[in-house]
């Protein structure tokens, strides 16, 4: 039986170690004082200084931070009313309510970022750019809030609802009182969660941000598509940074976030 | 005085009646009990009374005013629900003050109201704990105080003590009986279990398939069950396939096969010759010792054919002469003595001539 | 109010709980939305997969005069597709690939999920974060790591790399589901299989395998389904060759600008989506009986 468990935690830990290395090396080498990035030369932050002038990629973090900002909300208020839809209305047409909402989130972003692109040019003839991004990032992330403030709710008694109701409170005030402050944690961590696809989404806004706008990770694929450079890896040391932090916050909030994202 | 009257009032879902017809009278201050085994139709027309479902047929009055098309906010009933339904992000003083506040009552009425009422449930050393750091008991103390504090004119309560495990069960029970007296409000209380409805109600209402099968007190629906739904859903009964030979001013005289004359307690409107069943409680039937003198009219021989020890009564299964297998009840009265016959022992069973009840079929 | 109600009524209960107006107002919103952004591109790709390509790229026009014009509707690009065995190769190596990579994430992912299942509580959450963390990493990033890892080893543009790149980004994927699976696995059949003789293998083999199949479905679905759409690993690590149908799809919306084709591709990924995903449901839900 020992024997077993031994093997079992080499294999588990090999498995971790295939998971951070990569990732070290990474951010080791964004402290790397050489272009390339084969051998490690000194320790240097002349990286992170070159990016906070490039002018390009900051635009390109502002743009990425302010689609976030917006998609997450918009994506947020959504969600939730589709989260509570879905949860305490699965009768008549609303019982498609949940295919609409979680197939943008199965489905491989390829096919939603083409359709998005077809939708826009070729029926609105809409020019890409912001808009046509937040709009994408709203589909896909409005998908998971939905998910977490729907399992909120099925975790909750639902007697209390109507307890409320019987004791006084018209449906308005049962909301206010009771519904919302027992879903708020759902929907802080949906929004956190929203804000984090928003700002890591690669395949969707590829196809939909035209020729005008960019984002960090648009930005970060033309810098790997041309060298490799150092700065690309302090700029996704920083970003592993940023989505730690919300990662970390969101799991505080809702436990089921974790759960909700496989 | 009615303070709730349910007149003709009908419940469809789809095909299924799951109230069919029913109309009750329910008098001010009583504890009044909807007994039901499952799917009877009881709890529907609990949430009917509290508005959450509106009737197909028929109409609700408390105090004389119908309830039709009056949402639950609006009405002064509150309910204690089966699982509590508790507020878990209110503290107890903030769940049982709701009503206060939905009712807009200031902070001072509010303060003394809530003071009393903890008091009243004996829970004021725990009002600033939260639902999930409370036992069964006390929340179901929490729940009573929640729906009582602002005076409803009615209380309805959904098989509340369900949850519990059967010694807390007794003091609840005792709890509430005490609780509704002082506070006087009235009662609509569901459950299926007959223990229940006879220990705590002043009335009750047997319910069966959406129908009402008999309102009455419940020595009256122990003691005489209108039909056979109601004498087998409560207690345990026997049942002896009989005929009427004589329906007398006095007395009811009915023949069971094989057995001989029954003398029963008259029941009006029955015509001889009709067919029946007599209804017969267990700790009714008297037993003798073969040979004894039979001093009850109704007297019959058989023998004991199983014996069930539960430690304060003995209850003993006798078959009579026509092969009808009928339960009594012994009191071991003699501690230390477990039984009083044995299995295969020749006896009398006997019984008075006001015990047990005719019913139709 | 526990006792079994029938649908009927639980249907109707669930109606009377919000009044109309609320109901709407609430489902409303996010229903136009999803309907309008989602469904409707949706079946706007469908019918671009009938179409011709417009003459600087796009699509033809489909309305003259306001109304369908009949000639403008097209098969070719189906008998495009299906003509050429290019097309077929392409989607057969990108199910292979997808096939590969989800068989090495479930052999990385199972011991790492028994691991994790096996813990005590305060240590569990611990390591599931671990796992979840370099998930927090952008997408590009965790891509670009193997480039610099695979670069100096010569080891880039090759097979090995967009294999390597897949699996690296989609073993959260399947190590979640497994391990919240494996979890809930009662630890008495074991030692029950241990005291009636059964060795360590077998009592994995024969027990915490089968049982652990709902888990690995999930996991395979996760896996599986992504991977098949991919563009970007194939092009950032696979260099030229090595097409898959996301390449393919890219390169006609982007690239090529020819649409209808694009569209065709994705119309037909989109089916073998739905067809894995109806088929991990089943064998999910017939799992579960047996199990």
């Amino acid at each position: 039986m020992r024997r077993r468990i031994n093997w079992l935690w080499a294999a588990s830990l090999a498995v971790y170690a295939f998971l951070y290395v990569p990732l070290a090396v990474v951010v080791l080498f964004s402290f790397n004082d050489s272009l390339l990035n084969a051998q490690w030369v000194g320790f240097t932050t002349r990286w992170y200084g070159k990016l906070l002038h490039d002018d390009e990629m900051l635009r390109a973090a502002a743009n990425s931070l302010f689609i976030a900002l917006t998609a997450s909300s918009v994506a947020t208020l959504l969600g939730t009313m589709a989260g509570i839809a879905m949860q305490r209305w699965p009768v008549g047409l609303l019982r498609f309510l949940p295919f609409l909402v979680l197939t943008p989130v199965a489905m491989p972003e390829i096919l939603l970022g083409v359709s998005l692109l077809l939708f826009f040019r070729q029926v609105l003839d809409l020019t890409l750019g912001l808009f046509s991004i937040l709009v994408a990032h709203i589909t896909f992330s409005l998908g998971f809030v939905a998910i977490i403030v729907r399992a909120r709710l099925a975790g909750m008694d639902e007697s209390i609802f109507e307890a409320a109701r019987d004791l006084g409170a018209t449906p308005w005030r049962t909301f206010r009182h009771v519904t919302f402050p027992l879903i708020l944690p759902g929907i802080l961590a949906g929004f956190l969660m929203s804000f984090t696809l928003s700002i890591d989404d690669f395949v969707i806004t590829f196809f939909v941000a035209g020729v005008g706008v960019t984002t960090l990770p648009l930005q970060i694929y033309s810098m790997i598509k041309v060298a490799v450079s150092p700065e690309v890896n302090a700029v996704s040391t920083l970003l592993m940074a940023l989505t730690l932090t919300l990662i970390a916050l969101a799991s505080r909030l809702a436990p089921d976030t974790l759960k909700a994202k496989s | 005085m009615a303070i709730l009257e349910i007149r003709g009032v009908t419940r469809r879902f789809g095909d299924l009646r799951a109230v069919d017809d029913v109309s009750l009278s329910i008098e001010a201050g009583e504890f009044f009990t909807l007994l039901g085994p499952s799917g009877c139709g009881k709890t529907t027309l609990l949430r009917m009374i509290a508005g959450f479902d509106e009737p197909d047929a028929g109409q609700l009055f408390l105090d004389g005013q119908a309830l039709t098309g009056i949402p639950p906010e609006k009405r002064p009933v509150h309910t204690v629900f089966q699982s509590y339904a508790l507020f878990p992000h209110m503290s107890v003083a903030q769940n049982i003050a709701f009503p206060l506040r939905m009712a807009g009552k200031d902070e001072d009425e509010i303060r003394r109201r809530l003071k009393e009422t903890l008091e009243l449930v004996h829970l004021a050393d725990k009002a600033q704990h939260f639902p999930h750091e409370l036992s069964g008991g006390q929340k179901q103390r929490v729940a009573l105080a929640r729906g009582l504090i602002n005076k409803p004119r009615l209380l309805l309560l959904d098989e509340p003590l369900g949850a519990l495990d059967a010694k807390l069960r007794e003091q609840m029970e005792r709890e509430l009986i005490a609780l509704q007296r002082e506070v006087g409000v009235t009662f609509v209380f569901v459950t299926h279990s007959q223990q229940e409805a006879l220990a705590l109600s002043h009335r009750i209402a047997v319910m069966n398939a959406g129908r009402i099968e008999q309102v009455d007190v419940p020595e009256q629906i122990y003691g005489y069950p209108r039909n056979r739904f109601v004498a087998d859903f409560i207690g345990t009964i026997n049942l002896l396939p009989v005929e009427v030979r004589e329906a007398a001013s006095g007395h009811l005289r009915l023949l069971a096969p094989g057995l001989g004359e029954i003398v029963a307690p008259p029941v009006a409107g029955v015509s001889s010759g009709e067919r029946g069943a007599f209804a017969l409680r267990p700790e009714q039937v008297r037993i003798s010792a073969h040979g004894a003198e039979p001093e009850l009219h109704n007297h019959f021989r058989g023998t004991i054919r199983d014996s069930l020890y539960l430690g304060d009564v003995t209850v003993y299964k006798i078959e009579l002469d026509n092969r009808v297998v009928i339960e009594a009840l012994l009191a071991n009265s003699a501690p230390g003595h477990a039984r009083f016959f044995e299995i295969g022992d020749a006896v009398g069973a006997g019984w008075r001539q006001d015990a047990g009840v005719y019913l139709r079929e | 109010m526990n006792k079994p109600i029938p649908d009927a009524v639980a249907g109707q209960r669930a109606g009377s709980r919000g009044s109309g107006l609320t109901r709407w107002l609430v489902s409303l919103p996010p229903t136009l939305f999803l309907l309008v952004f989602f469904l409707a591109p949706a079946l706007i790709m469908v019918a671009a997969s009938f179409q011709h390509p417009g003459e600087f790229g796009g699509l033809a026009p489909l309305f003259i005069d306001g109304r369908i014009d009949p000639a403008q509707l097209t098969l070719e690009t189906y008998r495009f597709f299906f003509g050429d065995w290019i097309y077929a190769e392409i989607f057969l190596r990108s199910f292979l690939v997808a096939a590969a990579t989800t068989l090495i994430c479930l052999a990385l992912a199972y011991p790492l999920a028994l691991t994790i299942a096996h813990s005590t509580k305060r240590h569990r959450d611990l390591l599931v974060l671990l796992v979840i963390l370099p998930f927090a990493s952008n997408f590009l990033i965790r891509i670009y790591a193997w480039i610099i890892l695979l670069g100096p080893a010569n080891l880039l543009y090759t097979p090995f790399a967009v294999i390597a790149g897949m699996v690296y980004v989609h073993l959260p994927f399947m190590i979640l589901p497994l391990y919240s699976n494996l979890e809930k696995h009662d630890p008495a059949l074991l030692e029950a299989a241990q005291d009636l003789g059964a060795g360590a293998w077998t009592r994995f083999w024969r027990i915490t395998f089968p049982l652990s199949l709902p888990g690995i479905w999930s996991g395979t679905a996760l896996v599986f389904i992504p991977v098949l759409g991919m563009f970007a690993i194939p092009e950032l690590l696979g260099g030229t060759g090595d097409l898959l149908i996301g390449n393919l799809i890219k390169e006609q919306f982007l690239d090529n600008r020819d649409w209808p084709l694009g569209s065709t591709l994705s119309l037909l990924l989109t089916l073998a989506v739905l067809a894995l995903a109806a088929l991990s449901a089943w064998a999910g839900r017939s799992r579960r009986r047996s199990a």
